[in-house]
């Protein structure tokens, strides 16, 4: 870390405690080494977002953190637990406390948003009732403003609608941990406001940490209580928004030109 | 040694399909079974393809008949067309058409709609919403193909033959009762059986080779129709290379 600073207006980052650490963390696809002795430490309550160049590593990042992808070598301490050594039960039992927002939306086009909605919950959740399910997908699905889409398909929503849709399936386990692939990318600004705006609200009301993803600036300010910089596999600089817009340093002030 | 290029794609592809088929056992084998999903699986694979293998079915037994016809007469046998129709039906050109069109409809849809799957991280989102995806989309499917197969192939055996029967009564007449009594004159047990096994094996290499090239399906959409497209040319060459298999098998056993 380049960039060390004691003020932070996020208080989380002082006072709560790890929920993931990563240390060291390494990545290579051949001879590309995506991630290269990566460490970042989130915070319970905290929002870290991670800045990067398109293809410097930050899908692969949060896809090994879910246990998407397999980490080469490191530490990855999700909620006191190493998953870097997970089998696929055990993951899937940490996949129950943490959400992933994927970049491309990636809801089940052959289902109904209800459906879309019922699936993790069905899965994770064997024994849940038919009316405790009902009302889980009415909640999440007025948490995002679009209760009366439950019947509809994928393909009828526009992209703003689906990207809302796809947070509301994020949010149907209560997952104590969010992870956002880009969740503003390829909207328009007012859309891409409402749903970061959408995202503090949630973390507010539902006391989540999450990890979030962006290059749109906009998102990064509203989110962010730390923007964390990650260049040439490492994290370059992490520090609250206000003093790495302020920074010297010529690689992290490309990001907020 | 060094291997020229295609030779070496073609030897790394034998060598992931061997593995995915491998991880396919062992997800069959290993609990949790994804029972509801293969039940609707069956019903999909096989309902959308019985109309059209039962319509080439047909259409074969009929145009079968009517051009061994003359040949049959030349030769002063066509008291036995029933047979010879029938035969080549059950033994060759029903289980292997069926397996074509079915490689044609199945094997492309599979290919595209788990290609598709892939690119928009569907499959990556299953995996973290607590199934496994190799369990709930390829289990599912490899297994339905390789049941709704052999069906298929007897319904379209049957259909044939019907074809085969009006095939007969276009010239002439033949009642259907002596139409029957032909045909299994001729067919055997040893016909029928090795003919019904195949189709498990083109059912099962159709439904692996659709999930093979859909499951890593890359490069965004044009991906997706590159799945399908080489789903259906590679699971259509497999079938006529299980079909020389199957009958150097019955060679050696004696049953041809
Ligand atoms: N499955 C994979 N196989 C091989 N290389 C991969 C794979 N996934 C990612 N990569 C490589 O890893 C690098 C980082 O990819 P990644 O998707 O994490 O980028 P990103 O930072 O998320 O970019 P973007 O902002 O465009 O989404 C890229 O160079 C990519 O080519
Ligand atoms: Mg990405």
């Amino acid at each position: 870390m380049d960039i060390v600073s004691a003020k932070y207006q996020n208080t989380a980052y002082q006072t709560g405690e790890p929920v993931i650490t990563i240390s060291k963390l390494k990545k290579q696809f051949g001879k590309n080494k995506v991630l290269d002795e990566f460490d970042l430490t989130l915070h319970k309550g905290e929002s870290i977002v991670v800045l990067g160049r398109s293809g410097a590593g930050k899908s692969v990042l949060i896809k090994c953190v879910i246990g998407l992808m397999q980490a080469d070598s490191g530490i990855i301490d999700v909620l006191g637990k190493d998953i870097t050594t997970f089998n696929h039960h055990e993951l899937d039992k940490m996949r129950m406390r943490v959400g992933f927002l994927f970049q491309s939306n990636a809801l089940y086009d052959s289902m109904t948003i209800r459906e879309n909605l019922e699936f993790p919950m069905r899965r994770h959740l064997t024994n849940i009732s038919a009316k405790e399910s009902e009302e889980r997908i009415i909640e999440a699905l007025t948490n995002v403003g679009l209760a009366h889409t439950v019947d509809m398909m994928p393909a009828e929503l526009s992209g703003g609608m689906q990207k809302r849709i796809a947070l509301a399936r994020t949010l149907i386990l209560k997952p104590e941990i969010i992870l956002y692939d880009e969740p503003t990318t390829g909207l328009d600004p007012i859309t891409g406001k409402e749903i970061s705006t959408l995202i503090v609200e949630i973390q507010e009301k539902y006391q989540t940490s999450s990890i979030i993803i962006s290059h749109d600036m906009k998102c990064v300010k509203t989110t962010a209580d730390r923007v964390a910089v990650l260049l040439n596999g490492k994290c370059h600089a992490i520090d609250t928004y206000d003093m790495l817009e302020k920074s010297e340093d010529t690689l992290v002030k490309q990001f907020f030109e | 040694m060094k291997i020229p290029g295609p030779g070496e794609e073609f030897l790394n592809e034998t060598g992931a399909i061997a593995r995915f088929t491998g991880s396919f056992v062992r997800e069959t084998v290993s609990p949790r079974y994804e029972i509801k999903e293969f039940i609707r699986q069956c019903y999909l694979i096989g309902y959308k393809s019985l109309p059209l293998i039962g319509l080439t079915g047909f259409i074969m037994g009929l145009v079968l008949t009517m051009q061994l016809r003359p040949t049959m007469i030349s030769y002063g046998v066509e008291a036995k067309l029933p047979a010879m129709v029938s035969l080549s039906i059950v033994r060759e050109i029903g289980p292997v058409i069926s397996a074509l069109i079915f490689a044609g409809k199945i094997g492309s849809s599979i290919g595209a709609q788990l290609g598709s799957m892939r690119v928009t991280e569907q499959i990556d989102a299953m995996d973290v919403s607590g199934t496994n995806p190799m369990k709930f989309l390829v289990v599912t499917r490899v297994l339905a193909a390789t049941l709704m197969l052999p069906i298929l192939s007897i319904l379209s055996d049957t259909i044939s033959l019907y074809g085969s029967f009006l095939g007969v009564n276009i010239r002439s007449h033949m009642s259907v009762h002596l139409f029957i009594n032909q045909v299994f004159s001729i067919l055997n047990f040893t016909d029928i059986l090795p003919s019904i096994i195949k189709t498990f094996f083109f059912g099962f290499a159709i439904g692996i080779v659709g999930c093979y090239k859909g499951y890593y399906s890359k490069n965004g959409t044009e991906g997706v129709g590159h799945s399908a497209n080489s789903a259906v040319v590679l699971s259509s060459v497999i079938v006529f290379i299980l079909d020389l298999l199957a009958v150097q098998i019955t060679d050696l056993l004696g049953y041809n």
